[in-house]
C-alpha cells in the first residue's frame, strides 16, 4: 500500500471549476438556556464545574427537522431564490430524528423545494454539516446544479454528570451554495483532513455519546484542525494576518482559543465568531453558527477562515471572501445575535422534560 | 295531519355507574319510556349516542338495545351529532312518526362514559370537532369552549366571572332533581374560586361528563286513547341547522348562527315566536354556549346574554325558566344522551311532573341541543295539548 | 398508525399551503376546492404567509392522548394576514403573556407522535410571538 504525498498544499485545495460561493445563510438558536452552574450544581454540589456561561436548549417541540427548517428558511429569505431551484438540500447532523428516514425530505417539503433534489443525510459527528457544505460546492461548481442547499444542525446529547452536559447544546445553521456573482461570501477552496481516530461516537442503539476523555484534545481536535488549516493556509500561500476572522469548531471556548492561538489568530480575530460560552457546543452546527454571526457583521473584502472539526475525526476547512452584496441580504432574515438575545432560562428540571430525559411511561 | 305526541318518557339518574353496561342504562331508560306510555308497542327505535364505538368499541347499537330491550324485529339505527345526538335521533322519530310510515317509536339517547379514562377520553371528545385542523394541533373540547369564552369575555369586556349565573342556576335547580347527578348549590364565591380548566375557561363554566340514558315514547295522537295516562305533549316544532364544523372557519364565531336558524325555523313551523315561549332548555355544556345560545334566540342582544342568568329572568319564577331540572351543568352532560334528557325535563314540566321545581302555567317549552359550538343545533318546540 | 392521513396534509401541516379563489381572489386555508366566500372552484394553491394576530387563546391542561407531555399549552385561533383563521398552538411564549391581537408568525414544529414511540413523527405549523416586530 502506497501513500500519495506532494509536497505542494496547493495541490490539496479542493477548488471549483466555476466560482461559486454563499448566496443564503441563516442560523438558527432555540430559545431556551440553562445556566452551566446549574448542571454543576446538580451533579457537583457548587457552581464552578462548567466550562461554558449557558447553553441552548431546543423546547420540547422542537427537533433537527424543525430547527433545519427555520434556518433554511431563513436562508432561502437572504437568497432570495425560488425554492424550486435547489438541486439539493442536506442535513448534516448526529442528533436526526430519524434512525432511518431523512430528515431533508421533511426540510424540503417545508420550505417548498422540488422533487428534484439531493436530499441524503449527513453523519459525521460535528462536522457532519460542514461535509454537506463541501459536497454542495461540489455539486454547483461542477454544474450540476446551480443552488444547494447545506445544514448543519443538532440538538446535540450529553449523558446526565458527564462533562459534555454542559456544553452540549442546540442550534446550527443552513446555507445555499451557489454562483459566486450572486454570492455574499465567495468560497476560494476547502480542503479536509480525517483519520480514524476514536475520540467519541454513540453505538447504534444508545442514546448518550461517549468519549476519551482527555484522548479528544490532543490526538483529535487540535491535530484536525490544525492539520486542515495549515494546509489552507499554506495552499492559498496566507498567514492568518491575511484573515479579518477565523472560526473554529468551538466544543467549549477553550480549544478553540487554544487552537487559534497555536496557528496564530488573534483573540480578536475569533472573538466574534466564538459563541460557545453563550450557547454551547452546537455540534454539528458549531462552526457553521459562529461563520452566521461573523456574516452578520463582516464588510466586503474581509476574509474568513472556517475550520470544523468531527469526532471520529476530521476537519473541513474552509477560506472564504465576503462580497459587496452582503449588507442588503444580511437584513432579510433573523440575525444569530437576535437569536442568542431571544432567551428564556430555565431550570434543570425543565432541561429533562424538554430533552425528553424524563420517562413518561 | 295528526299530531306527533310524547306518549311516555323515561330516565336514570346521570352519575358515575361503574356497575351498568351502555346496554344496560339503555334497555332501562327505554323499558320505564314504554312503561310510562302505557305498555305502547314501537315500531323503531332511534338511538343518539356519540362515543360509544370508540369509548365502548360497540357500533350497532340499534341491534344492540332493540334486541336487550325484548323488541326483536322493529327497525333500529343511531343518529350522531355530537353532543346534540339524542336531539337528533328525537327528530329521526319525529320524521318517521310524521310521514306515517312509522305510528309508533321510541327515542333513546344513551352515553356510556365511565368505561374509559383520561387523556382517553379528551381524545374521544376531540372526534366532535375538525380532528385534521383543530385536534391535530392539540385543541379539545373543552379547549375550544375555552377559546369561544376567551373571545366571548374580551369583546363584551365583562369580569372573569360573568358567566357565573349559569352554573349557579343549574346547580340550584339540579338539588331537586332526582336523576341529577350533583344535589349541591353553589355560590359565586366558589365559582371565583374554581381551578382553571381551559383559561379563562373554569371547573363550573363545563358541565361533567358522565353516564346516561334516557328514552321517550312518540306516536301519533289519533292512535291513542281519549284518555291517556299522562297529559299529552306534543312536538309542534323541529328543525335542525348546521354551521362549519370548526370554529376558525366561521365568519363571526360570536354569533352562534346554526342556533339561530334552528330556533327561527322550529318557531316558524309551529306558528309562533320564540318569545311566546314558557321556558326554553338550552345547551349549557359551557356557560358561554348557554350566553351565546340566549343571544342567538334572540333573547338578548349580542355581549349580553350572560346577563340573563343573574337578572332573574331564567329563573323557575323568571320570565323564561331555564335549566329547569339543573341543565347540563348540575344534571350532568351524558353527551349523546343529553338531547333526550332535555326532552323528557321538559315533558315533566310541562305535564306538571317536576316536582318542587314545577314551573307555574307551562304550555310551550323550547328545546335546544347543541353539537359542538353550534356546529349542529337542533330545536323543538314541545307543546301541552290542552283537552 | 396513522400515517396516510398525516402524509397527505404534509403540505398544509408544514407550511399552510392553501389556495387562492380565481373568481373572487379570496385566500382559503385549509384548502377545500370550493371558495367558501362564492361557491366557486377554487383550486390554486397559495401559500400563507405565515403572518397573523391572536384572534383568541386558551390553555389547555388535560390534554387529549397523544399531547399529554406538553402540557400545559397554549392553543390559539390565528386570523393570518390574508384572512383564514387557523387553530394551532402558540410556543415560545417566553415570559410575556398571550395577547389577544398579538402579533404571531408560523414555525414548523414537532406535534406529536404517531401513536407510541414507534410511531411517525408529526410536523405542522404552530405559532410564536413574532420575532421581529
Amino acid at each position: 500500500m502506497t501513500t500519495e504525498t506532494t509536497n505542494d498544499p496547493s495541490k490539496l485545495l479542493l477548488k471549483t471549476d466555476r466560482k461559486i460561493g454563499i448566496i443564503g445563510y441563516g442560523a438558527y438558536v432555540p430559545r431556551y438556556r440553562i445556566p452551566g452552574e446549574d448542571i454543576s450544581m446538580v451533579w457537583t454540589g457548587h457552581k464552578t464545574g462548567s466550562p461554558v456561561k449557558e447553553k441552548s436548549v431546543a423546547g420540547i417541540d422542537e427537533d433537527v427537522i424543525t430547527m433545519s427548517i427555520e434556518a433554511a428558511r431563513n436562508a432561502i429569505a437572504r437568497a432570495g431564490i425560488d425554492p424550486c431551484e435547489l438541486r439539493a438540500v442536506w442535513v448534516g447532523s448526529e442528533s436526526h430524528p430519524y434512525a432511518v428516514k431523512p430528515s431533508g425530505t421533511v426540510v424540503a417539503e417545508a420550505i417548498g423545494a422540488s422533487a428534484s433534489i439531493q436530499s441524503g443525510d449527513w453523519e459525521f459527528a460535528c462536522k457532519a454539516g460542514t461535509e454537506a457544505m463541501v459536497a454542495a460546492i461540489a455539486l454547483t461548481g461542477s454544474g450540476m446544479g446551480r443552488y444547494a442547499m447545506a445544514i448543519g444542525m443538532d440538538t446535540a446529547q450529553g449523558k446526565p454528570a458527564d462533562a459534555l452536559e454542559y456544553t452540549a447544546a442546540s442550534g446550527g445553521a443552513a446555507f445555499i451554495i451557489g454562483p459566486a456573482e450572486e454570492a455574499v461570501v465567495e468560497i476560494e477552496a476547502s480542503y479536509s483532513f480525517v483519520s480514524d481516530t476514536p475520540d467519541f461516537w454513540r453505538r447504534a442503539e444508545m442514546k448518550y455519546p461517549e468519549h476519551g476523555q482527555r484522548f479528544t484534545g490532543e490526538p483529535a481536535y487540535f491535530k484536525h484542525i490544525e492539520g486542515a488549516a495549515r494546509i489552507m493556509l499554506d495552499g492559498m500561500k496566507r498567514s492568518p494576518s491575511d484573515y479579518t476572522y477565523g472560526v473554529f469548531h468551538q466544543p467549549n471556548p477553550k480549544f478553540p482559543q487554544r487552537v487559534a492561538a497555536t496557528l496564530g489568530f488573534t483573540p480578536e480575530q475569533i472573538k466574534d465568531g466564538l459563541l460557545s460560552p453563550d450557547i454551547g457546543n452546537t455540534y454539528a452546527g458549531s462552526a457553521m453558527i459562529g461563520l452566521t454571526a461573523i456574516l452578520d457583521i463582516a464588510k466586503p473584502g474581509d476574509r474568513i477562515l472556517m475550520v470544523s472539526y468531527g469526532s471520529g475525526a476530521g476537519s473541513d476547512a474552509f477560506s472564504l471572501v465576503v462580497t459587496d452584496k452582503i449588507a442588503a441580504r444580511r437584513e432579510l432574515a433573523t440575525s444569530t445575535a437576535e437569536y442568542i438575545a431571544r432567551r428564556t432560562q430555565i431550570d434543570y428540571g425543565t432541561y429533562l422534560r424538554y430533552r425528553g430525559n424524563i420517562s413518561m411511561e | 295531519m295528526t299530531d306527533v305526541v310524547i306518549a311516555g318518557i323515561g330516565q336514570i339518574p346521570v352519575g358515575e355507574h361503574w356497575d351498568l353496561s351502555l346496554r344496560e342504562m339503555g334497555v332501562r331508560a327505554i323499558r320505564q319510556a314504554v312503561a310510562d306510555s302505557g305498555g305502547l308497542r314501537p315500531q323503531a327505535l332511534y338511538v343518539g349516542n356519540m362515543l360509544s364505538s370508540i369509548l365502548s368499541h360497540q357500533a350497532n347499537l340499534g341491534a344492540l338495545l332493540v334486541d336487550y330491550a325484548g323488541l326483536n324485529g322493529i327497525e333500529s339505527y343511531t343518529a350522531e351529532a355530537a353532543g346534540a345526538s339524542g336531539a337528533a335521533a328525537l327528530r329521526l322519530g319525529y320524521l318517521a312518526v310524521l310521514s306515517g310510515y312509522i305510528d309508533c317509536a321510541v327515542v333513546a339517547g344513551v352515553e356510556k362514559w365511565t368505561d374509559a379514562v383520561g387523556s382517553e377520553l379528551e381524545s374521544a371528545l376531540s372526534m366532535g370537532m375538525d380532528y385534521d385542523f383543530e385536534a391535530i394541533p392539540g385543541l379539545g373540547a373543552n379547549g375550544q369552549a375555552g377559546l369561544i369564552m376567551q373571545r366571548y369575555l374580551y369583546e363584551n369586556n365583562l369580569e372573569a366571572d360573568a358567566l357565573a349565573g349559569f352554573p349557579i342556576l343549574a346547580h340550584a335547580n339540579a338539588v331537586n332533581n332526582p336523576n341529577a347527578m350533583y344535589h349541591k348549590a353553589i355560590t359565586r364565591e366558589m365559582y371565583q374560586k374554581a381551578d382553571l380548566i381551559t383559561d379563562p375557561l373554569n371547573l363550573y363554566d363545563s358541565a361533567p361528563y358522565a353516564d346516561g340514558a334516557a328514552a321517550v315514547v312518540i306516536c301519533r295522537r289519533d292512535l291513542l286513547p281519549e284518555k291517556p295516562v299522562h297529559p299529552l305533549v306534543r312536538i309542534s316544532g323541529s328543525a335542525v341547522a348546521i354551521d362549519t364544523l370548526a370554529v376558525h372557519d366561521r365568519r363571526d364565531p360570536m354569533g352562534f348562527e346554526a342556533a339561530h336558524r334552528s330556533i327561527q325555523q322550529a318557531c316558524r313551523k309551529a306558528g309562533m315566536r320564540p318569545e311566546d315561549a314558557d321556558m326554553f332548555e338550552f345547551c349549557d355544556s359551557f356557560s358561554v354556549y348557554a350566553a351565546l345560545s340566549l343571544e342567538a334566540a334572540g333573547f338578548a342582544d349580542r355581549g349580553e346574554g350572560w346577563e340573563l342568568a343573574t337578572d332573574g329572568t331564567l329563573a323557575l319564577d323568571g320570565r323564561l325558566p331555564s335549566l329547569t331540572m339543573g341543565g347540563q351543568k348540575g344534571r350532568g352532560n351524558p353527551l349523546g344522551a343529553s338531547g333526550v334528557y332535555q326532552i323528557v325535563e321538559a315533558v315533566q314540566q310541562l305535564r306538571g311532573e317536576a316536582g318542587a321545581n314545577q314551573v307555574k302555567n307551562a304550555h310551550c317549552a323550547l328545546v335546544q341541543s347543541l353539537g359542538g359550538p353550534a356546529s349542529t343545533a337542533v330545536t323543538h318546540v314541545l307543546e301541552r295539548i290542552s283537552d | 398508525m396513522e400515517v396516510p392521513r398525516h402524509w397527505r396534509l404534509k403540505q398544509q401541516r408544514y407550511a399552510l399551503v392553501g389556495e387562492v379563489c380565481p373568481h373572487c381572489d379570496s385566500k382559503i386555508f385549509p384548502p377545500r376546492d370550493v371558495c367558501p366566500y362564492c361557491g366557486e372552484e377554487a383550486k390554486t394553491q397559495y401559500t400563507m404567509s405565515g403572518k397573523g394576530k391572536v384572534y383568541s387563546y386558551t390553555i389547555m391542561r388535560d390534554a387529549p392522548a397523544g399531547y399529554e407531555e406538553n402540557i400545559p399549552y397554549t392553543v390559539a385561533v390565528v386570523a393570518l394576514e390574508e384572512g383564514p383563521m387557523v387553530t394551532a398552538q402558540l410556543t415560545d411564549l417566553g415570559d410575556k403573556p398571550v395577547e389577544i391581537g398579538m402579533p404571531v408568525e408560523m414555525v414548523t414544529r414537532r406535534i406529536r407522535q404517531d401513536g407510541d414511540k414507534h410511531g411517525m413523527l408529526v410536523y405542522g405549523y404552530k405559532f410564536r410571538p413574532a420575532v421581529r416586530a
